[in-house]
């Protein structure tokens, strides 16, 4: 198939394209989301002949900005202005629609292009490993923000809202999140581009109380100060506090680093309200200080734990809480799109060093021209500042690789070509959906409705 | 309250952009000068906080940054800054009054990002203040001081760019970027000094 390609490639060039189009480096990048699009524009800046290509899997772009950043916080989605320039820079050419591993080979990228960058992100996420996880009513956090945020094929999760308790486990910001989306007003999330089946199912939703567990005590919730402050000002809801779990917390708050300081303060301050009655309908219900042991019928059973060295150790002693859904929240991990990928299961990464992608035959030796940057090479932690850190830190690797010579990027290299690909989406096909979209929300007063379906988009697109 | 309006969401700032930029951009831009020197009495608040709501009203009604775009009219409104860089490279940079430092950055081809576009959301903008002129700043809101506890390597003297507004008492202000990264070695590796 490769050679079919570049013979068609060759020809192309031979009747057209002129030799200075070729010269320059060509690299490729995988996953469009924010590590991608950050790694494109400091490489287009620092190479000034480089041309580079980005291979999304999904026809739309923007990753995690589209599909995982809550649709009550649109400013964080301003990135996507700074993205779209990028994406509009005459030497970067999107391909949407185009799946590693299916579509393309990591082998045939690699032929086509001097380096390639993996940045295609998180799509899985970890198990508790306790019995019964597999039942209907445990379902990840992962695939509920999906649902909500219309990824192609998480459309017909179909949560069940019908029962008043749902049992969140992990206290990140995801699982906040989740908790805010559950609990906030539905007017409050009729502006914003909440997918319309989720709007409708969450506005029959019975869901009354959210109950967030964390293994650990207050001073290690992972959950951060602007995502608590969110919750305490929701309208309507009511944050109940354990206050056995804040036993000799007070007194530790002065030797604390700021950021858990505040954070720490804002937990006693809000526990210190909440003796006052409050007729409000809806209760946030973070719980510390237990691990998940059994999963059951509308229930869900917790070792109480222990803090030791840091670490959370269960004691004899358990909790059951109830839970007639239960969302697990306890992070993200990667796959491995392609079988040449050097692949750390167990971590769910890429296995790096800097970003540069190590060979597979288990020494610490860097297969040159491949690197990795995002979560899919540092793991599933971080805000979108550490994931442009880190893409600007590959993105430098790569140009100092480049200039030092490391791998060839002498010769010519044909990148992938859109005619090859019938069905790719390119940036002016995603510009017709983005258009679209954003006047199918204007009819409902939200900033867009986004296209769930893939054939949908496709068909708008005019593919 | 006319900028937390304002400020919701992109989309009404577009739509509002459109609707009355063209007229507003005139009076607003013929009053800029005058609000200048008479220090903002733009919704009859106490003076902390009106002017960065004042400017932060301005901005949303120009395009981001265009107005760092604009030279100072006279050499009074002339406000002269050094950034340092990831790098430790200094710019020494003339902005103006008014100058937001993220955008004027931006116009000096400064690595300082701005995710969010200064509606407070992200920390791409997180620098350092030269601790003599931390004083001369606006205090730094509730909302501010939330997101500088997620950027890395947080000071005492950090602030986010986009929430610094110049004005006279800042010339010579030195503003620095924090260096590179954490998280990184995700496999405990530690990098090599080069």
């Amino acid at each position: 198939m490769l050679q079919k390609l570049l013979h068609l490639t060759s020809r192309r060039t031979g009747r057209g394209l002129s030799s200075t189009a070729l010269q320059g480096e060509r690299i490729c990048i995988v996953g469009a989301g924010p590590a991608g699009f950050y790694a494109a524009q400091l490489l287009l800046k620092q190479l000034e002949n480089c041309r580079v290509d980005i291979v999304e899997k999904l026809p739309v772009p923007f990753g995690l900005v589209r599909f995982g950043v809550a649709p009550d916080h649109p400013e964080v989605k301003n990135v996507i202005n700074t993205f779209t320039k990028t994406a509009e820079h005459p030497r970067l050419r999107f391909f949407g629609n185009v799946s590693l591993g299916k579509d393309i080979s990591l082998s045939e990228l690699r032929e086509r292009y001097h380096a390639v960058l993996l940045t295609y992100g998180a799509d899985q996420d970890r198990q508790l490993e306790v019995a019964n996880e597999e039942q209907a009513h445990v379902i990840s956090a992962r695939k509920f923000v999906a649902w909500y945020n219309g990824l192609p094929g998480a459309e017909n999760l179909q949560p069940d809202l019908s029962g008043r308790d749902v049992t969140i486990v992990g206290q990140g910001n995801v699982a906040v999140d989740v908790a805010r989306m559950l609990l906030s007003p539905i007017d409050r999330l009729k502006v914003t581009d909440t997918t319309e089946y989720a709007l409708e199912a969450l506005s029959r939703s019975q869901v009354e109380r959210v109950h967030l567990v964390g293994r650990r005590g207050p001073l290690q919730a992972a959950f951060t100060i602007k995502e608590l402050r969110e919750m305490l000002k929701l309208p309507n809801v009511k944050t109940q506090w354990r206050i056995q779990d804040f036993e000799g917390i007070a007194a530790q708050v002065d030797k604390l680093p700021r950021p858990r300081k505040r954070l720490t303060e804002l937990m006693l301050k809000s526990l210190e309200e909440q003796k006052s009655s409050s007729d409000r309908e809806k209760h946030f219900l973070p719980v510390f200080l237990r691990a998940p042991k059994q999963i059951e019928k509308s229930e869900m059973e917790f070792s109480v734990t222990e803090l030791q060295q840091n670490s959370a150790v269960a004691t004899d002693q358990t909790e059951r809480l109830p839970a007639h859904l239960i969302l697990r929240s306890i992070g993200y991990k990667s796959s491995q799109a392609d079988k040449d990928i050097n692949f750390d299961d167990r971590r769910g990464h890429v296995k790096n060093i800097d970003g540069r992608v190590l060979k597979s035959n288990g020494s610490d030796e860097v297969d040159a021209g491949l690197y990795v940057a995002g979560w899919l090479g540092t793991g599933p932690t971080g805000v979108i500042l550490t994931t442009m850190n880190t893409a600007f830190a590959v993105a430098k690797t790569i140009s100092e690789d480049i200039k030092n010579q490391i791998f060839d990027t002498k010769s010519i290299k044909p990148g992938l070509q859109v005619e090859e690909l019938p069905q790719t989406v390119t940036w002016k096909h995603w510009q017709r959906i983005d258009s679209h979209e954003q006047k199918l929300g204007q009819a409902k007063g939200k900033p867009r409705e986004k296209i769930v379906s893939i054939d949908e988009m496709l068909k708008v697109a005019g593919i | 309250m006319i900028c937390l309006l304002f400020r919701q969401s992109r989309n009404s700032t577009q739509f509002f952009q459109k609707q009355f930029i063209k007229p507003a951009q005139k009076v607003l831009l013929g009053a800029n000068r005058r609000l200048h020197t008479t220090r903002c009495k733009w919704s009859g608040e106490s003076d902390s906080g009106t002017r960065i709501n004042y400017y932060s009203f301005i901005l949303s009604v120009l395009q981001h940054g265009e107005y760092e775009w604009q030279d100072p009219k006279s050499a009074d409104e002339i406000v002269n800054i050094i950034y340092i860089d990831k790098d430790g490279k200094r710019f020494k940079v003339q902005g103006k009054v008014g100058d937001n430092v993220l955008y004027l950055a931006h116009r000096h081809g400064i690595e300082m990002e701005g995710a969010c576009e200064a509606s407070l959301a992200c920390t791409t903008c997180h620098v350092y203040v030269q601790h003599d002129y931390l004083e001369k700043l606006n205090e730094a809101d509730e909302k501010e001081d939330d997101l500088l506890d997620m950027a890395p390597f947080l000071r005492e003297n950090s602030r986010l760019g986009c929430q610094i507004h110049l004005d006279k008492t800042m010339e010579g202000m030195e503003l620095e970027l924090p260096k590179a990264t954490r998280n990184f070695y995700v496999d405990g590796h530690k990098p090599k000094p080069h």
